[in-house]
């Protein structure tokens, strides 16, 4: 491929965004439509193994991760993964990427499933030239890092579903998976439910397991063989290196999660709850997923009063899994919880111990790019966004001013469920949240279906049969203009452009590969 | 804090959690301009509305020259304008102009006398962020207060941020209360927020007929003077023995008093005894309040349920508080008011009864029956009359269908 300057062309996609052609030197689709890109060819593979060239005995320790590193044929520019089941309290990425420093290695292309602020130390090591660039999400000081245009190489944010296709698909080739595993053995069977440092589900390294041409597990528990329950198998690792610590249980997980005491948010998890029984999707054996913030938590105890009135209870539930989904099955209105990720106490027990709550993958929930998956089974889904505009087009990723902020983690993944619903306050202190056009556009608009704020409920006019279904309900139903005109009058008029320069410093993919938008470089000492 | 005086001023809370809120500092000088300085996490938002509210109400105050700095965590217009006018004022301010911010919300047609006064919903007056959002939780009224749950210090900041919000905050029809601070400082009070258009104020601690008539006259005056002649009605606030035993002349001390309410934690401290759950101890002064209210023809609101946690509790206290003769009671956090509804709401059973007398009233009216029976039973006038008033009690809560009579 010819090396060409980063983002010298440009399209405009079908969501009216311009994209860049090439980024990172690599040549991309913009972004086509929902279900419109045909993708072609075979899926990524790593070369052929044989078991002449491992340990019979199945010990795959090695002293340190330099050791293992360099017996990965480590060097300049290569790309090196990492999970964030650890979340703020992982010491593992740090520990690979400072080996990898301390080798002398340059270029790298650092390929986490997310970061954390407890990664801002990567800026250190993109400043001596370690680390190139990013391809994940980027919050905090790297968020800011990367939106003030001083990384080398574009930030690529794919969602959890996106990052097993790009790796499946090719896109992203990784050269050295580094798994840190709550619990492993010596052959490198690893799973995240048990040890000092739990974390539950271990499902976003597995796509790194399979395709990386080499792997390396770093655990503090290692076990006898053989670790059970694996969700990780060590048919697929190279090395196994036992460290002290992997990291700080303490922001591992959180002792138990907290249900917001706003009494605006609580209003409008009330209302959410109140929708799905006006509408009728909560009936017997229906499904929904809601993650872990304040509003989805408070939705699903709101949730769990109407079902027991209602004497009906769910087949599945997905999470982002807190106490109170665990609640919800143990009291008989769930039977099984589809676990994406682990967030409290409460949970990870709960992973550990009940046979009817699962450790899922980006690839059986979400992966766009298989026969199928979880999420487009879902018959609800409560998500946040930062902003929603009047097109039902939502964003996840940017600050209404055009810094990096967050993620897309699942919640691209999400919108294909039957029924997906952002549950938002119209507005924060003086940030708009219901805006005329979206600062990124991290979801198409055709797949938001209602936007539940504490002002009223937006019901895309696209639904016509929710619409129909809420006929005689009490619910505060309104027009998504209207509420983003209230909003701009309590705000004092609509909030001004952000300030962006022309300069791209990041993509959002969409789920099938194809780029979604442009994030642009902010404008240094605005106001 | 209040700080003032020799050209500097400063106004609005400090801190890393301030939220909806900005802290403004001013030091006037003779010449140079303005300069105004702004730190705001909306900068890239509303970074020159923020400097346009500000020199806006500099210039209403005839601040021509000195430095402004602008501590903005998120702060709306009306919060912005009320924080640099306070802060100006401190600072010795005196220009004659209108510094108040636009006003975008209206009185929505006059206020009933008698209307729902189930829940009303206390919001600090100093504190911009409660208010915003309060009206969606439908409580029947809000209480801007200027009294207890502000500062000594910050008295005139929350009048201005009281006032403004009057003019900028839509309560979402709940009606519109101010609890103003003791005489004479309530008449400064009266003054700043009168001409917003408030539909009541609450007078605190009330003692004799006389503080009641004077507030009265406080407002006729302003009133005249503003050209609007809409009445604010008042609710004086009982919470000594005294005022207790001078309920019902002080119910009768002014024609736009619409209902008598009580302060348990003051009664109780004058009392010196223990406020409880049970509410044994105020049972007298609450039930003697009530006498006197119906008496003056006005109506009786209870205290507030101080535990925000305790919903059973909170439920028990308005059950039996609506038992006693009291058609409402003041909430302190928005989770309270649905609780105090329900209980302040008659049962089914309640109303059916009250249908059936009513429509056996009307049937006797229509048939020309000085005698109203209903099956073998004779119903008696004042029966009539107390399930009238429920029907009608009921049907402005909502709870019997359009269609039904």
């Amino acid at each position: 491929m010819s090396r060409r300057a980063v983002g010298t062309d440009f399209v405009v996609n079908a969501v009216g965004r311009r994209v860049p052609t090439v980024v990172n030197e690599k040549e991309q689709a913009a972004f086509a439509g929902v279900g419109a890109h045909e993708p072609q060819g075979r899926k990524q593979a790593p070369s052929i193994r044989s078991c002449r060239d491992y340990p019979a005995d199945g010990d795959k320790r090695v002293s340190d991760l330099k050791t293992a590193l360099k017996k990965c044929g480590l060097r300049d520019g290569m790309t090196i993964s990492t999970h964030h089941h650890l979340r703020n309290g992982d010491a593992v990425a740090l520990m690979a990427l400072n080996a990898a420093a301390d080798l002398g290695t340059r270029d790298l292309m650092w390929f986490p499933s997310a970061s954390f602020p407890c990664h801002a130390p990567v800026i250190d090591l993109m400043d001596r030239g370690v680390v190139h660039h990013i391809e994940g999400s980027m919050n905090g000081p790297l968020g800011e890092y990367c939106s003030h245009g001083k990384m080398r190489g574009m930030g690529v944010l794919r969602s959890h579903g996106g990052r097993w296709q790009a790796i499946q698909d090719g896109e992203v080739p990784i050269d050295i998976a580094v798994i840190a595993a709550p619990t492993a053995d010596a052959f490198g069977d690893a799973d995240g439910s048990h040890g000092p440092s739990a974390c539950g589900s271990l499902g976003f390294a597995l796509a790194d397991s399979i395709y990386a041409d080499h792997v390396i597990v770093v655990t503090d528990n290692l076990v006898p063989f053989p670790c059970i329950p694996w969700q990780i198998q060590g048919n697929n690792v190279d090395y196994v290196v036992e460290v002290d610590s992997i990291g700080d249980p303490a922001k591992i997980v959180s002792g138990t999660t907290q249900i917001t005491k706003s009494p605006d948010r609580l209003m409008i998890a009330e209302y959410v709850a109140l929708f799905l029984r006006d509408t009728g999707i909560m009936r017997d054996g229906f499904s929904f997923q809601a993650g872990a913030g304040g509003i989805a938590l408070a939705f699903v105890g709101s949730l769990k009063g109407l079902m027991k009135q209602a004497g009906v209870k769910a087949r599945f539930v997905r999470g982002g899994s807190t106490q109170y989904l665990v609640d919800l099955m143990r009291e008989g209105l769930a039977d099984f919880i589809l676990d994406g990720q682990t967030f409290d106490l409460a949970a990870v027990e709960s992973i550990a111990s009940d046979p009817r709550h699962i450790a899922t993958s980006p690839f059986t929930s979400y992966n766009y790019h298989g026969k199928g998956n979880f999420a487009s089974m879902v018959d609800a889904v409560v998500l946040g966004a930062t902003e929603v505009d009047v097109n039902f087009n939502a964003n996840v990723n940017t600050h209404s001013d055009g810094v990096l902020l967050h993620g897309i983690g699942g919640w691209q993944n999400c919108l294909f469920s039957r029924c997906t619903i952002l549950a938002l306050p119209s507005f924060r202190d003086r940030i708009p949240v219901l805006v005329e056009e979206v600062t990124t556009v991290t979801g198409p608009g055709e797949l938001i279906d209602v936007v539940v704020t504490e002002r009223g409920i937006a019901i895309n006019p696209r639904r016509t049969d929710l619409l129909d279904s809420l006929k005689g309900s009490d619910l505060p139903i309104r027009p998504i203009e209207e509420l983003k005109e209230e909003v701009e009058r309590i705000m004092g008029g609509p909030p001004a452009e952000a300030q962006i320069t022309d300069r791209p410093v990041a993509v959002i993919k969409w789920v099938d590969g194809t780029v979604l938008d442009t994030v642009w470089q902010v404008e240094t000492g605005s106001p | 804090m209040m700080s003032g005086g020799a050209g500097h001023g400063a106004a609005g809370p400090t801190g890393d959690d301030v939220r909806s809120d900005l802290h403004v500092e001013i030091e006037l000088a003779e010449k140079g301009g303005l300069q105004i300085e702004l730190d705001s996490r909306v900068a890239a938002l509303y970074g020159d509305s923020i400097r346009e509210t500000a020199e806006r109400v500099l210039g209403a105050l005839s601040v021509k020259h000195g430095r402004v700095a602008i501590d903005d965590k998120g702060g709306l217009p009306f919060t912005i304008a009320a924080r640099v006018e306070a802060a100006a004022r401190r600072a010795g301010a005196k220009g004659k102009g209108d510094p108040r911010p636009e006003r975008i919300v209206t009185r929505e047609g006059p206020a009933e006398r008698d209307r729902l006064r189930r829940s009303r919903l206390y919001l600090p007056g100093n504190q911009p962020k409660l208010m915003i959002n309060a009206g969606l939780h439908h409580p029947d009224g809000i209480i801007l207060d200027l009294e207890d749950s502000v500062h000594p210090d910050e008295k005139d900041a929350a009048r201005l941020i009281v006032r403004n919000a009057l003019r900028s905050v839509d309560f979402a029809g709940a009606e519109r209360m101010v609890r103003i601070n003791q005489l004479p400082l309530g008449l400064e009070d009266l003054k700043a927020v009168v001409p917003e258009g408030p539909d009541l104020i609450l007078v605190p601690k009330v003692e004799e007929a006389a503080q009641v008539e004077e507030v009265a006259e406080q407002i006729h005056d302003v009133r005249t003077k503003d050209g609007d002649n809409h009445p604010v009605w008042l609710m004086p606030i009982l919470e000594s023995a005294l005022g207790i035993e001078n309920a019902f002349a002080i119910a009768r001390a002014a024609d736009t008093i619409v209902a008598l309410t009580i302060g348990l934690e003051d009664y109780t401290a004058d009392l010196g005894v223990v406020k409880t759950t049970q509410g044994d101890e105020s049972l007298y002064a609450r039930t003697r309040l009530v006498n006197a209210a119906h008496a003056a023809g006005i109506q009786a609101i209870d205290s507030v349920y101080g535990d925000v946690g305790d919903t059973e509790g909170l439920v028990r206290w308005s059950q039996r508080s609506r038992a006693l003769g009291f058609e409402g009671m003041g909430c302190i956090h928005p989770r309270q008011i649905q609780p105090i509804h329900d209980a302040f709401a008659p049962s089914t059973e309640e109303i059916e009864k009250a249908l059936r007398i009513v429509s056996a009233f009307e049937e006797a009216q229509a048939e020309g029956l000085g005698v109203v029976r209903l099956g073998t039973k004779m119903i008696d006038p004042p029966v009539v009359l107390r399930a009238q008033r429920l029907v009608h009690n009921a049907r402005r809560m909502g709870l019997i269908p359009e269609d039904e009579s």
